[in-house]
């Protein structure tokens, strides 16, 4: 069944996907933004580059992963068969690396020397730290104190790989604020700077430089599933924070119609209780970070304070892409709450021997709900985005364990 | 003609450069917002930037993040702020108020309702931080209700775009005098003063220097070179923590007065 339009034209010339993107920034950012627009749509195409970065996925990341069959998991839901695409096999541990080399491959074409990178949970700041070690460039870090004192493991490891990890403690000392921080790092700095934005967020091109670099995912996948099952998934689902594993996995089967797509979003305590981080789900059009998209703000236009079990979804925007996808009608965005995300992480960790992520967990909680939905045969593929290694401080503390 | 183009048509006239306090509105005290106000214009100044308090002000520094945070842990939004300058206008017919700020809060009240809704009050003009150029078509009813849209133009734009910039400039161009985030101390006027006159010479609106302005001696320096000088972080730290109308108002004098001396001094 063919899509009833090519979502694969997006972004158009201005960043634009539909009523969304664009680049709302400050005029002293204009000329490195269009700086990075011109080397990226240059490099984009060079067979050299490409050439290099494959080489780098292939035998740095560990590409390509696999598609696993959660049989125990799918026997133990009851319905479709659930197949997780194990992006938690990657090196540090996450989706966040396949960008991060992208990125830091076009950083030293342009011959910038210094990185910064922002970062919630800490795997996009671990990734971006590891690239930095791999190609001799110096890295910072921004990261809410908030997300420090939560996500102090993956502190350390950026330590170990020579970053300055950088506490921000404006605002509500999140993802959020740490993405300001950087951006005002990155205006002070632009001569030498190459900003690593960890999502598909921010102002053009990062939401399409970010969503190609992950695309790898969804091709793999897409090709994985025709060879291995002989016909593509009914439905794929990934978490989404500002979403760039779930456009990874989404981008190559937007024009599949007959493959539903489904984003969780993190509802936290619950999308009524107000303590959630479902942008999409439960926000409205406005501008953040660079770019127009849905945001959780208040009547003011205030951004308010998300909530999340999970560091790397606590996040009041979402990528344009998302925004347009879901105005579109071609992907549904639902909330999973904490308690949801927690149930299927231990879930999987007992019926497969694999730690998710708590960001990845609530993908797995999406998907043992769609799996109920579909019969035995049908196929729901799941990005498991990271591994859980990070979170089982959170988790044993949730759970009143002292380790 | 607009307030601002008249204010500036006067300053040209009498060969003085201009002085733009910048301040976040509800800080240091809601309530004190109209007074603080009336206060700049009394201390000297000619123009009246007045920040619309923003959750995440990407673009400036800590001062004024924690004005922002502060005004808005009282409350203070978008409406408050229309509302002061339509109560400051009732005593002040002429001092043009550009309200400074970041899109959200405007495209949450409504582009059109804003239109309307500044208009009414008295706002001139509006300089929106991260609204450039390009992305400023959701704007056209703020240009049809006679507001202007100040746009900045700083050391990283590239020469075909600064003169756009130019040429679309409205009320007054304002020159970012280095890439960096608002308060910060880096201010190099040699290294400005080549630049801002090549600014000048293209551009039709007059141009205002603001960033890194701290007190007389880098107002004075900027004034050799600019029709009008911005100065926003210094003033709102020097405003930090005054509750009472009268010691606001003293503050402002004092921290405003001797720069508006140092300026009118040929
Ligand atoms: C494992 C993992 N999954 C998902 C996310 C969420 O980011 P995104 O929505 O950009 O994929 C993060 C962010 O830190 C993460 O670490």
């Amino acid at each position: 069944m063919p899509a009833t339009q090519d979502f694969h034209r997006w972004p158009d010339a201005h960043g634009r996907f539909g009523a969304y993107g664009g680049s709302y920034v400050a005029e002293t950012l204009m000329a490195p933004l269009a700086e990075l627009t011109e080397a990226y749509q240059r490099l984009r195409q060079d067979p050299d580059f490409l050439a290099e970065l494959d080489r780098d996925l292939k035998y740095y990341v560990g590409r390509p992963s696999p598609i696993y069959h959660a049989e125990r998991l799918s026997q133990h839901v009851g319905g479709a068969q659930i197949l997780l695409k194990r992006e938690d096999l990657n090196h540090t541990g996450a989706h966040k690396i396949n960008n991060t080399i992208g990125q830091a491959l076009v950083a030293r074409r342009m011959g910038k020397r210094r990185v910064i990178a922002e970062t919630g949970a800490g795997q996009h700041g671990v990734a971006s730290a590891t690239v930095a070690a791999r190609f001799g460039m110096k890295c910072v870090v921004y990261m809410g104190a908030v997300d420090i004192e939560r996500q102090k493991i993956n502190v350390y490891r950026m330590k170990l790989l020579g970053a300055e990890v950088v506490p921000v403690t404006s605002g509500s000392k999140t993802l959020k604020d740490a993405l300001n921080e950087a951006m005002r790092d990155w205006v002070t700095n632009v001569a030498d700077t190459f900003y690593i934005i960890g999502t598909v967020a921010g102002p053009h091109p990062y939401p399409q430089m970010v969503r190609d670099f992950n695309a790898i995912v969804g091709r793999e996948a897409r090709e994985q599933m025709l060879e291995g099952y002989g016909r593509l998934p009914d439905a794929i689902t990934a978490c989404v924070g500002g979403g760039s594993n779930a456009i990874g996995l989404f981008h190559a089967f937007l024009n599949d119609a007959g493959v539903r797509i489904v984003g969780a979003e993190a509802a936290g305590e619950g999308i009524a209780t107000g303590r959630h981080a479902a942008s999409l789900a439960a926000g409205r059009p406005g501008v953040l970070h660079g770019n127009r998209t849905y945001v959780l703000c208040d009547d003011k236009g205030q951004v308010t304070e998300t909530h999340s079990v999970s560091a790397g979804l606590d996040y009041p925007g979402v990528g344009p892409e998302h925004a347009f996808l879901k105005d579109a009608g071609r992907a549904e965005y639902v909330g999973v709450t904490d308690d949801e995300a927690l149930e299927a992480f231990h879930l999987l960790a007992r019926t497969e021997g694999i730690l998710a992520a708590l960001e990845s967990s609530h993908a797995v909680a999406q998907a043992m709900k769609l799996a109920r939905e579909y019969p035995k045969d049908a196929l729901v593929l799941c990005n498991l985005s990271g591994r859980g290694d990070k979170d089982v401080h959170t988790i044993a503390a949730r759970e009143g364990i002292t380790l | 003609m607009n307030r601002i183009e008249s204010r500036f048509f006067r300053l040209q006239q009498a060969g003085r450069t201009g002085l733009i306090p910048f301040v976040t509105a509800g800080d240091p005290a809601p309530e004190h917002a109209v007074a603080l106000m009336h206060a700049l214009v009394a201390a000297g100044a000619d123009l009246i930037e007045l920040g619309v308090p923003f959750s995440d002000p990407m673009a400036d520094g800590p001062v004024i993040q924690h004005a922002s945070e502060r005004a808005i842990a009282r409350g203070v939004g978008l409406g408050d702020v229309l509302r002061w300058v339509a109560q400051f206008r009732q005593h002040d017919a002429d001092t043009p108020v550009v309200l400074m700020g970041y899109l959200n809060p405007i495209e949450l009240h409504g582009y059109a309702r804003f239109a309307q809704d500044a208009a009414k009050a008295g706002v001139d003009g509006v300089l929106i931080v991260d609204c450039p150029l390009e992305e400023s078509a959701v704007l056209e009813p703020l240009r049809a209700a006679g507001l202007q849209q100040i746009l900045l133009a700083a050391p990283t734009t590239a020469p075909a775009r600064m003169v756009k910039l130019c040429e679309a400039a409205r009320g007054f161009l304002y020159y970012v005098s280095f890439a960096g985030i608002t308060g910060a101390a880096r201010l190099s006027t040699a290294d400005i003063a080549a630049r801002v006159a090549e600014v000048r010479a293209v551009a039709k609106a007059p141009v205002a220097v603001g960033f890194g302005v701290r007190d007389a001696a880098s107002a004075k320096a900027i004034a050799g070179f600019a029709d009008a000088v911005v100065i926003g972080s210094a003033l709102v730290e020097r405003l930090a923590g005054a509750t009472e109308a009268d010691e606001i108002a003293a503050r402002a004098h004092a921290f405003l007065a001797p720069i508006r001396a140092a300026l009118d001094v040929p």
